[in-house]
């Protein structure tokens, strides 16, 4: 038997704007990613691939269909979950597009800070916070300030801070972009790894065809609708 | 981890110049607060440092201060005879211009250096410079005379001589001229004004009589000379009175307004006169200009706290979506309105308080004034910080995604 899906969209819609104006960012998305699953959403530019990392984020709220996080209906017609922040702290890890690092922080505060938010002591955080950036190779930056670090130095940072409390979801958009494709080929094992040893859900939006072989399964979106799905990702590599 | 304070330290010059005009602005209201403490202060200083436990003025008089008051001076006797009273001595007192005219026994007016080198303090009025002083008579000995020299002596039975506050600037030594006569400072005191922020300067009763005779106008001279013989008459303002330590003003004073002609203030009562009918004109002014500038500041407070949050608009979408909780988003910008509160009354109140002597009248700040009054700017700080709060609060965690 297959394992429940830690994220399940059923026929979730998402438009923005009013009638002339009116964009139909998504239409119709059904899918799940199951425990230890890690997906690649590719598409054009526009065709919605932000729009549902952030609807499966809860940051943006769905038009219509139902969302399931970790078994939990969180949106069906309204949410169902009061709150979506402690929701965001405890399940779900999210790398931005841009990096969003708070620029007050050094980046092995910035990491600590999401280990303290879960209650984790300070020093206890850091020390984590310091063996996750190692692990990522910006250890020799851990008491730079954002401002100080290169794009991927940033990005990687970031990427820590997602991971520091070992969501069950991870949700990356671009994740790899601003990486030369070692240190992405790192990031996606490392992706890989925490998929397993965690048996979280992975969903990671990319235009790099050079990782998709690091994919489990291919989602193909085109003008908000899934164009190709459950593609094996050599197939679609091999396109 | 502090969110506040990191913030604050990435930012730190702008945060402390923004501090720095805060607390000029807070520094300007504690002065006004100081300036009416030191008003207050002032009117009291006189009949406090006259120590008279009893003042028997006028009868329908609340004198000799507030109101005018003019009384006989073989009263003094009389009080003086009442069970309960130590000692009495009556007291005349007179608003005058005097003339500072130069050193003891000159009568040509010294040399500047010749004052300089005397004199040596600051803000020393010049030979031939004109003093505004309120004159105390009293009776050498008796209740009234100058409190506490801090230079000199105190007036001997010897005539023409004068015990000075420091403020007048006059020298030991130094001629004072009023009304054609030659006063020879020989004593002086400090802190001790009039209501009005004179310097207080005492000479005998009898010296003092006789000035207030030259001084009246030619018409009310001639009406008192017909009937003195060309005499002052020995009418003065107020009579004082010290108790024993175990009598009850209260229970002498109503003894002393049975007489007919006469009413008599205790301390409290006088004192209690003087803030209210003195003060209270100065008070309203002082406290209405203090309540704008805390506004002000209120406002600006307001204004850059709004500010400060909605710069850190990125920062809270971000904080909101990796699900920091509200309360730590609202302790953040409540910090940093306490600590832009808290710097800026620090930074003020130590700037008033080390240029406060500079001040032409009394700037009075006491720990009382001073804690009080950083109460209030808490108080102002935490109020002023809830439109960025609400402006926070109301930040969704998507404003944090995009360029
Ligand atoms: N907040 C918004 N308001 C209005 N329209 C939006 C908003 N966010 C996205 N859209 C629109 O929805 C559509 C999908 O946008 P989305 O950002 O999801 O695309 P994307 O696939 O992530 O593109 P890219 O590869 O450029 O990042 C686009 O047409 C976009 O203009
Ligand atoms: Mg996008």
């Amino acid at each position: 038997m297959m394992p429940a899906p830690l994220v399940e969209l059923i026929g979730i819609a998402k438009g923005f704007g009013q009638g002339e104006a009116r964009v139909q960012a998504l239409e119709g998305i059904t899918l799940s990613v199951a425990p230890g699953e890690v997906v690649g959403l590719r598409g054009p530019s526009g065709s919605g691939k932000s729009t549902l990392l952030n609807l499966v984020a809860c940051i943006l709220e769905p038009d219509a269909g139902v969302l399931r996080l970790a078994g939990e209906t969180v949106w069906e017609g309204g949410w169902r979950r009061r709150d979506l922040r402690a929701l965001r702290r405890e399940k779900i890890g999210f790398i931005f597009q841009f990096h969003n690092l708070l620029p007050f922080l050094d980046a092995t505060d910035n990491v600590a800070l999401a280990l303290t938010l879960a209650g984790i002591e300070l020093p206890e955080a850091r020390r984590q916070a310091r063996a996750l950036l190692d692990h990522l190779q910006v250890g020799k930056r851990a008491t730079a300030m954002p401002a100080k670090l290169s794009g991927g130095e940033a990005q990687r940072v970031a990427i820590a801070r997602a991971l520091a409390n070992q969501p069950r979801i991870i949700l990356a958009d671009e994740p790899t972009a601003a990486l030369d494709s070692e240190r992405a080929g790192v990031v996606m094992d490392l992706l890989r790894q925490v998929a397993r040893e965690q048996s979280a859900a992975v969903l990671v939006v990319t235009h790099d065809d050079k990782i998709f072989a690091r994919f489990d399964r291919m989602v193909s979106l085109r003008d908000g609708r899934i164009e190709a799905a459950g593609l094996p990702a050599a197939a679609l590599t091999a396109v | 981890m502090n969110l506040a304070l990191r913030d604050i330290r990435h930012n730190l010059g702008r945060f402390l110049l923004t501090c720095l005009g805060l607390g000029l602005l807070l520094g300007v209201a504690l002065a006004m607060v100081g300036i009416y403490r030191g008003l207050v202060d002032e009117a009291l200083s006189l009949a406090r440092g006259l120590q008279a436990d009893l003042w028997v003025v006028e009868a329908g008089s609340r004198g000799p201060f507030a109101e005018a008051s003019r009384i006989p001076g073989d009263v003094r006797e009389a009080v003086a005879r009442l069970s309960g009273v130590v000692a009495a001595g009556s007291l005349t007192f007179q608003t005058v211009e005097a003339r500072h005219a130069g050193g003891p026994g000159s009568d040509a007016a010294p040399t500047e250096d010749v004052v300089r080198e005397r004199g040596g303090e600051a803000g020393r009025p010049r030979i031939g410079a004109v003093l505004r002083l309120q004159v105390v008579g009293h009776e050498p000995g008796r209740p009234g005379g100058p409190p506490g020299l801090v230079a000199g002596r105190g007036i001997g039975r010897g005539r023409l001589e004068m015990v000075a506050d420091r403020s007048s600037g006059l020298p030991l030594g130094a001629m004072v001229e009023m009304a054609g006569t030659r006063f020879r400072v020989v004593g002086l005191t400090a802190r001790t004004v009039s209501t009005g922020g004179d310097p207080l300067a005492w000479i005998t009763l009898r010296d003092a009589q006789e000035l207030q005779f030259r001084l009246s106008p030619p018409a009310a001279r001639r009406a008192q000379a017909g009937g003195g013989g060309g005499q002052p008459q020995d009418t003065v303002n107020a009579v004082v009175a010290r108790l024993s330590p175990n009598a009850r003003a209260e229970e002498v004073a109503s003894v002393i307004r049975r007489w007919k002609h006469f009413s008599a203030l205790t301390a409290a009562e006088q004192e209690n006169v003087l803030t209210r009918s003195v003060v209270e004109r100065a008070r309203r002014q002082i406290g209405l200009f203090t309540a704008v500038l805390l506004l002000v500041s209120a406002v600006i407070v307001a204004l850059i706290i709004y500010t400060l949050t909605m710069d850190k608009m990125r920062e809270i979408a971000t904080l909101k979506l990796i699900g920091a909780p509200d309360r730590s988003i609202v302790a953040l910008i409540m910090q940093q309105a306490l600590m832009l509160g808290g710097i800026a009354f620090a930074g003020g109140t130590a700037l008033l308080l080390s240029v406060k002597d500079a001040f032409p009248r009394r700037v009075l700040l006491g720990p009382e004034e001073v804690v009080g009054f950083g109460l209030l700017v808490l108080m102002i700080c935490l109020a002023a910080s809830l439109l960025g709060v609400r402006y926070a609060l109301r930040i969704e965690p998507a404003q944090a995604l995009g360029g």
